[in-house]
Order: structure tokens, then C-alpha cells, then sequence
């Protein structure tokens, strides 16, 4: 890169200039707005909705500053450049895209970028959610802004230093070099350019053309800790006196304590240090967490109800059935149809809930992986009675999240046991407990209806009837998120977010798209994807039956009727690297589904191969089922930042669908789920992964990136449950497949958390 | 309070814990070795695997008691030590085909996959992929395709 490119005259006609600041600091930081940029030429009055949401509270007065809402990049004496990113990396790679972004305008080493996560910042107001598969379409031109800024000063400074012109000099590798060879290196500039007073600076981000790191694949930057082990997750930090915590949790989701018969003497168990009632349960405090389970275990609790008591799958279902909108007056016309069931299921990342509290009489401190820090800060400090200034939330990496993470449920109960034992506490749920009373996917029904006349679909009527999905954590300020717990507020949400989130991609005439949603009674949100692998599944088995009715092949079916060339691109492109149509054996069937969303255009062909030898191969503990052998997928996501990380997305989006499809759902009987270990709850394990995987990122189609988190779950689903349809000649209608089959002994609920095996040296292998 | 005498990583340890407090805890929560991963506590996630004299075993399912003064346990952060190197042929590997992505169940996941080479090693034959369908080590990622091609990869350079 060099000063020129954002120099030329003529090129920079036309191009748009972003307003940043360079801040008054010792030395260099520039920063940007994160709030939706706009054009230098724009007014900078915030709109008025938001004024008006500013309006309902008096708490957002530090919002009126003019450089509040700004994230910044900082360039270090020692050549290194600092980023705190309002977000939560939990695997999907945002660390290192963000990295990239920085590396990309400031031409300096992926390595010398250090990008770590932003305490929660109230003033970021709506900017602060890690969600919706949205973090890269956010964060994409006001990162670069911000280091853009900084290479202007940047440059500033080695012209004065070196005595050449800006236009002379080039900036590689961390050093600007000038037209003689020689050079400097950023760090030495790091405080010369910096400013002594706050300005706005108008700058100009490297065009496209120009991108040698944006674009190009490159390894995550954390790589490294986490295969040495040395990558620090929540539970893995080192906070003075935060012993072991874990709670002693109800047989019945969400059941609380009625009383405890033996306190005292669970008090005086080995290496543990107190025992008190919650609202959730009985916390326990230990020296280590093997003594917390110990203590859990041997606690005497009685129980008063849950939210859920007595139901079971059976009933849930007939609660959606009386919640079900009408598909209305059936045309006269042909018409396919069918209804779909999606049973519980479950979040959970490998990481379980987990969270460090130290609360004191006049503060707290909370660590967490926490994709809505705002509401976090402002929930626990509303429970613990203090000012949410006066709560400090450190956003810590998380192991996985899947929408888990939108939710903070452990990081409130730490910061309650913490006060009322008056200790820091290092708290963590038990697999059981995550299992069983943490948050899942709600149970679903999907009815879809079309009617087609000749070769062409008249219309599309998709009903969708849903336990409540919880998006409480709102659009991650405490604002919205109380008016998400409203009840019209929530069901207006929901609404907004369905719609919002479903688009109809094919020509199918009048088409409508209708969510209900009923029973508030359990702990849901929004799993990887929300709504639309289900949705998606639903659609495209109907969209199969539709091509077979017509008589026309599936895939030929959705070339013919997608709506746009971006869209039939990655159909064609699965059909063609997957072989779509190849002759296969008896038993064995190939899937072929599209989903858009986020910006970006997806499509999934997978083989399957259903015959009884490999449906009924020997896994000790494990579900086996249908294997797909095969899964081609193709991706549009418009600009990829990291294709390297956008792979991996895809991949992880595949295993999901895969799941959804045919092995993981919980059971819900008699108020409580059956699972409470991965050797129930069956995510794909490598006895389920295809052997062969192939991930096509279209070149891209935009200027913009698209979002990627969870895009390709839902064509991930839909291809394998279209392929066993086509597999089995019958089309699956409840999921997943092997739902009706219980394929494990159900744990006993009192006490609610298994025992640690002590014959583990006899595994040894 | 007892006192139990084991190697952890090269190092004669020593801690004053009661017996049937789990491996996983006592380097975890005692000896503040954080590789091991918590994941499930009933040795089935297989986050915790580590290394007991060279096979791979899950802590959480062993009472300290039942280790001897001679026993050496390995977690991730002393597998590169086992081959004299900063880094395992097989971390070097999950580098390469950038494996991780929250990175959570990775320290098992590379720890089982060296038993596994070693195993079939051993055996005196190639990994197949029955072998790396016979790993159970949970990656609720899914990164589970890459997880396979790093394997075979690491088992080159073994």
C-alpha cells in the first residue's frame, strides 16, 4: 500500500470519505463511530428514533458526547497496534478478521495487531450485541476507519521525521519507508503522531483493488494458545479467592428451593467453605469443583414446582397445535402440503455456563463470555442493588456459544452467591444442569401449503407455531430488553425478527410467512440460526414433494424458480462439484437445499447413505442412524474477509444441520429434559462427520461482507432431511429422525448431577 | 489431609488434597494447570484428555489416590516437552490446517489424537477412518472434518 493510493485525484472523485477522530492520548489513537457510518457529507444528527429511545431514560446522558460511542485503534511504542473490540469471539472468528481489517489500512503484520474484548460500555447503546450473525457487517467500515485515521498520522509523523514528502512514502510491513530506502518504524512514531487535542479527520479507506490482506485466508490468530492449552477461558483465570462454585439444581426446570435439611452438615464437608440458598438453588463454595459436586450431591433439598410441571413432549405439542394460525380457505387449485416437528433442542457449548463474581458491599466484578454485556451489567447490578457504574463486566473468549452466550444466566447467579456469601466465587454449571435447565431451541411446528397450476406455484403459505423463543437479551440494551419482556413488546419482536429473518427466495407467487408463538414456561433463545433451519427444512421437503408433483427434478425445480442469478450461482455450483444426479446404490440418496439470509446465499447438496449396515453400525454409547458421506456446500456471502475462517464457519454450520437433521433433540418428560450428558444429547460426533466435505466460496458479488456465524445451518438441514427422504422413498416429518427413539438410560434427577467415574485408569489406551 | 506424590509434566508434585478429589481438579483447580478442559465430568466430552505414561486417559474419571509417586501425567501444556520441540508434530499440524475455533476442546482433541497415532503406530499400521470415526472427543464447533485431515497430517511427522 502506499500514500498514493488514497491520494490521485481522479480516482478519488466519487469515492466516499468516512469522518473518524484522532483522541487526545499520549500517544497515537484514532478512532471512529460505530454507530452506522455515514459520508463525511452527511449530517452527524442522530436520528430521531433514537433520540427518542434516549429519551425514554435518563441514564444515557454520557451518550451526548460526541466521541462516547467511539472504538479505537491504538498504535504502541513498542510497533504493536491495540484494538478492544465490542464483541465476544466464541469461536467464530471475529478476533482475527478484525486483525485483519487493522493489518489491512495500517500495512503492518497480522502479528503486531492485538485485538482483545471491550469491558461492557453502556454508552455503545444498541452496539455492543454479538448476534445475528452481524458482527463483520458492523464492524467492517468503522474498524478500518479508525486505522485509516491512524495511518494518516502515521504518515504524518515520517514525513516530518524523514523529510519527505506523504505522497514519497510507502508503508510495508510496519515501517513507512521513503523514496531513499529509508525507514521508520511505526512504534518509533507511535507518540509523535499522536495528538494533543480531540479532532475530526476525514479519510478515505483503500479501495478494494488495492486489498492485500482483506480477502486472502489466513489462520485464526489465537491458534496458537489454544493448541498449547494456554488460551484462558473464563474458568481458567486466576482471580484472588474465587473458589469452585457450583448449585445444587431442581429436578424440574426451573423449580425452586423450598427448604434444605441438611445445611449445616453439608457446610462441614471436605474442602468446602459455604452453602447457601439462591434463587435458583443451593450454591455450594469449595476448594475444588470435585468437592462442589460432592456437596451438591449429598444436599437434602425439597423442591417447589417449575414452569414446565408435568409436561412432556406430548403435551407441548398440543399446546402448538391449539396456538396454530390458520392456512386459510385451501385453493381451488392442486396443492402440496405438510406439517413438520421439530422437538427441544438443546445450546449447550462445551463450555458450560460459567462466570467469575467478586462483589463487594459498594462494587462488583464479573467475568464472562457475554454476547449482550450491556443488559449483563445492567440485570446484575439491578439484582445486586448497585449502579451499574459501579459493576464492572470484563467480556472474556468463550468456548462456543450457538446463541447460548446471548444470555447471561450464570454470570447472575455468580454475582448473587458472591454477595450474599460475601467471597468471590469461580462459578460453573455442571454438564446435567446445562443440559437440562439451560436455555435450548424451542420445540416447533412448521405447516406449509402450495398451490401450483401447469408449470407454475400459484402460492406459498408457510405457518410456523413455536414455544416462545426468548430474545429478552434484546438488541443488547437494556432499553429494548425491557421491552422485550413486555408481552406485547416480546411478541412484537418475535414477529419483527421472523419476518425480518425469512426470506421467500423462490417465485412462488402470493406468498405469506406467519409465526405464533405460545408457553413462556421454558429457558429458550435463539440457537445458532433461530427460526430458519426449521423453517428452511420445512420448505424444502414441500419444495421436493412440489418438484416431484410437477414432475421436474429437484434441483432443476430451484434453478428454475430462484429468484435472482447470485442465488441459482451456488445452486448450479453444489449441483455441479457434488454431482448432482449421479447414479446411486438402493438406500442411498443425494439432498439438494437453498437458504438466504444475512446478505448472503447458500446452498447444501449431501449423500446419504440409509442402508441398514451403516444405519445399525456398532458405537459403544453413540447414535450411528443415517450417515451422510458427502456434503458439497457453496456460499455467497459477498465479500469473504477471511475465507479461511468463513471454511470454517460453514463446516461447523454443516455438523449442526447434520445434527438437527438426525440425532440431537431433548426429550422434555414430566417437566424436566431426560438428557444431562453428551452421550445423550447427540451432536454429530466424528462417527457422524462426512468423510468427504467440500466448502466453494463464490467469488464474491459485493463490496460488502455478508454475515456467515450461522448462514449455513439451515441448508445443512434441509439437504440431509431431503436426502433421506429421497434415501428412504418417505419424507421425514419430525426431527430430528431418530427422535422417537430413546437411545440412552435417563440419569436420575435427585441429585441432580452424576458422580464422577473413579475407573479412569482403566481406560488407559 | 493426605498427601498424594505424582509427576505432572516433568515435575515431581506433591499436593495435600483428600484421595478421591478427581485428577481433573487437582491440576485444574489446585496446581492451576488449565489445558484440561472441564466438558461433562463423566468422562464422555473427553475434553480433559491428558496423558498417563504415554496413553491417554480423562482425569476427571481418576481419583488422585490412585496415582503412584512414578506416574507421569501429561496435559497439552507439556506434550511438546515429550518430543524436545516448542511444538508436537500434532499441534504443528492442527496450526496448519487451522483447526481450532473456539479453541475449547482442542487440548484434548490434540492429546487423544497422539494416543491414537501412537496406538495404530504401534499396531504397526496406517490411521483408517474407522480410527478417526472412533474418536469421541466432543468438538461442538464442528470442526470435526478438520480435526481428521490434521490428524493423518500429524501422524506423518510422528
Amino acid at each position: 500500500m502506499t500514500a498514493g493510493s488514497n491520494g490521485g485525484l481522479d480516482e478519488a472523485i466519487g469515492r466516499r470519505r468516512f469522518l473518524g477522530y484522532v483522541l487526545a492520548a499520549p500517544t497515537l489513537v484514532a478512532a471512529a463511530e460505530l454507530a452506522p457510518p455515514a459520508p463525511a457529507a452527511d449530517a452527524r444528527l442522530p436520528s430521531p428514533e433514537l433520540t427518542e429511545l434516549l429519551d425514554l431514560t435518563d441514564v444515557m446522558t454520557a451518550a451526548a458526547l460526541p466521541t462516547s460511542g467511539l472504538i479505537s485503534v491504538e498504535v504502541n511504542p513498542d510497533g504493536t497496534v491495540s484494538f478492544a473490540l465490542p464483541r465476544v469471539e466464541v469461536g467464530q472468528g471475529i478476533t482475527t478478521s478484525t486483525a485483519m481489517l487493522i493489518a489491512e489500512e495500517l500495512a503492518v503484520p497480522l502479528e503486531r495487531v492485538r485485538v482483545t474484548l471491550a469491558d461492557a460500555r453502556p454508552e455503545l447503546v444498541f452496539n455492543q450485541l454479538t448476534g445475528g450473525s452481524n458482527t463483520t457487517i458492523a464492524t467492517y467500515t468503522p474498524i478500518r476507519v479508525a486505522a485509516a485515521i491512524a495511518r494518516l498520522r502515521l504518515l504524518a509523523a515520517a514525513a516530518a521525521e524523514l523529510g519527505s514528502a506523504v505522497t514519497d512514502l510507502t508503508m510495508k510491513a510496519g515501517m513507512i519507508i521513503d523514496r531513499s530506502g529509508g525507514g521508520i518504524d511505526i512504534g518509533a512514531l507511535a507518540e509523535k503522531a499522536a495528538s494533543t487535542k480531540t479532532r475530526q479527520v476525514a479519510v478515505e479507506l483503500t479501495p478494494r483493488g488495492n486489498f492485500a490482506v482483506i480477502g486472502r485466508p489466513h489462520n485464526r490468530i489465537d491458534a496458537l494458545d489454544a493448541v498449547t492449552g494456554r488460551k484462558k477461558f473464563t474458568m481458567d483465570l486466576d482471580i484472588p479467592a474465587a473458589k469452585p462454585t457450583m448449585v445444587c439444581r431442581p429436578p424440574t426446570i426451573n423449580g425452586t428451593v423450598g427448604s434444605v435439611a441438611n445445611l449445616a452438615e453439608v457446610r462441614t464437608m471436605p474442602g468446602v467453605t459455604d452453602v447457601v440458598v439462591i434463587s435458583t438453588g443451593v450454591a455450594v463454595r469449595a476448594e475444588t469443583f470435585g468437592q462442589c459436586i460432592d456437596a451438591v450431591r449429598a444436599l437434602k433439598v425439597s423442591w417447589k414446582p417449575g414452569t414446565a410441571e408435568g409436561k412432556s413432549d406430548e403435551s407441548v405439542l398440543r399446546e402448538l397445535e391449539a396456538a396454530e394460525l390458520p392456512l386459510g380457505l385451501r385453493p381451488p387449485a392442486p396443492t402440496v402440503e405438510g406439517k413438520f416437528t421439530f422437538y427441544f433442542r438443546s445450546n449447550s457449548a462445551l463450555e458450560p455456563n460459567c462466570a467469575v463474581a467478586d462483589v463487594r458491599a459498594d462494587c462488583a466484578e464479573i467475568w464472562a463470555a457475554l454476547k449482550s454485556p450491556i443488559v449483563a451489567q445492567r440485570t446484575i447490578a439491578a439484582k445486586l442493588g448497585l449502579p451499574p457504574s459501579r459493576v464492572a463486566v470484563h467480556v472474556t473468549e468463550g468456548g462456543g456459544s450457538f446463541g447460548r452466550k446471548l444470555f447471561f444466566d450464570a454470570a447472575l447467579e455468580a454475582a448473587e452467591v458472591s454477595q450474599k456469601i460475601g467471597k468471590p466465587v469461580k462459578l460453573m454449571w455442571h454438564r446435567a444442569d446445562d443440559s437440562r435447565q439451560g436455555r435450548t431451541h424451542p420445540m416447533a411446528t412448521s405447516r406449509v401449503r402450495v398451490a401450483y397450476a401447469g408449470g407454475t406455484v400459484l402460492s406459498y403459505k408457510q405457518r410456523h407455531t413455536s414455544v416462545s423463543t426468548d430474545l429478552g437479551h434484546g438488541l443488547g440494551e437494556i432499553i429494548t430488553a425491557m421491552a422485550a419482556r413486555l408481552p406485547v413488546g416480546d411478541i412484537g419482536f418475535s414477529q419483527t425478527f421472523f419476518h425480518l429473518s425469512q426470506a421467500m427466495s423462490y417465485r412462488f407467487g402470493a406468498s405469506s410467512q406467519l409465526l405464533s408463538e405460545t408457553d413462556k414456561g421454558f429457558n429458550t433463545g435463539s440457537m445458532r440460526n433461530v427460526y430458519s433451519p426449521d423453517v428452511t427444512c420445512a420448505r424444502e421437503l414441500i419444495v421436493d414433494q412440489l418438484a416431484a408433483r410437477m414432475g421436474k427434478d429437484p434441483y432443476r425445480f430451484r434453478h428454475d424458480f430462484l429468484r435472482d442469478d447470485r442465488s441459482r450461482a451456488v445452486l448450479a455450483k453444489v449441483a455441479e462439484a457434488g454431482g448432482w444426479g449421479r447414479p446411486m446404490p438402493v438406500g442411498t440418496a443425494q439432498g439438494i437445499a437453498f437458504h438466504a439470509e444475512y446478505k448472503a446465499v447458500s446452498a447444501a447438496l449431501v449423500e446419504i447413505d440409509c442402508r441398514p449396515e451403516t444405519v445399525n453400525r456398532p458405537i459403544r454409547d453413540g447414535v450411528t442412524g443415517p450417515r451422510v458421506t458427502k456434503a458439497v456446500f457453496a456460499v455467497d456471502v459477498g465479500l469473504a474477509v477471511n475465507p479461511r475462517g468463513l471454511e470454517a464457519q460453514v463446516m461447523g454450520c454443516i455438523m449442526d444441520g447434520i445434527a438437527l437433521a438426525l440425532t440431537s433433540s431433548l426429550h422434555l418428560d414430566n417437566g424436566h429434559f431426560l438428557e444431562a450428558s453428551w452421550d445423550n444429547y447427540f451432536y454429530t460426533r466424528q462417527w457422524n462427520t462426512p468423510p468427504e466435505l467440500q466448502i466453494i466460496i463464490m467469488p464474491s458479488t459485493s463490496e460488502e461482507p455478508g454475515g456467515a456465524g450461522e448462514l449455513g445451518v439451515a441448508a445443512s438441514m434441509a439437504a440431509v432431511a431431503c436426502a433421506y427422504g429421497r434415501a428412504t422413498g418417505t419424507m421425514p416429518t419430525s426431527f430430528p429422525i431418530n427422535h422417537g427413539t430413546l437411545s440412552f438410560v435417563p440419569k436420575p434427577t435427585v441429585p441432580p448431577i452424576p458422580q464422577s467415574p473413579a475407573d479412569g485408569l482403566n481406560g488407559a489406551r | 489431609m493426605p498427601e498424594h506424590t505424582f509427576r505432572v509434566n516433568g515435575e515431581q508434585v506433591t499436593v495435600d488434597v483428600a484421595g478421591d478429589v478427581r485428577l481433573l481438579w487437582v491440576l485444574r483447580d489446585i496446581l492451576g494447570i488449565t489445558g484440561p478442559k472441564y466438558g461433562c465430568g463423566i468422562n464422555v466430552c473427553k475434553a480433559c484428555t491428558s496423558h498417563i505414561n504415554g496413553r491417554a486417559v480423562n482425569p476427571c474419571a481418576i481419583p488422585v489416590k490412585d496415582l503412584r509417586p512414578t506416574d507421569e501425567v501429561t496435559t497439552i501444556e507439556g506434550l511438546p516437552a515429550t518430543v524436545g520441540e516448542d511444538l508436537h508434530p500434532m499441534q504443528q499440524a492442527w496450526l496448519d490446517h487451522d483447526v481450532a475455533q473456539c479453541g475449547y476442546c482442542q487440548p484434548g482433541q490434540i492429546m487423544a489424537a497422539v494416543a491414537l497415532v501412537r496406538r495404530v503406530a504401534a499396531e504397526g499400521r496406517e490411521i483408517t477412518d474407522a480410527d478417526l470415526d472412533g474418536l469421541r472427543n466432543i468438538c461442538r464447533c464442528g470442526t470435526y472434518f478438520r480435526i481428521r485431515e490434521a490428524v493423518k497430517a500429524g501422524a506423518e511427522n510422528m
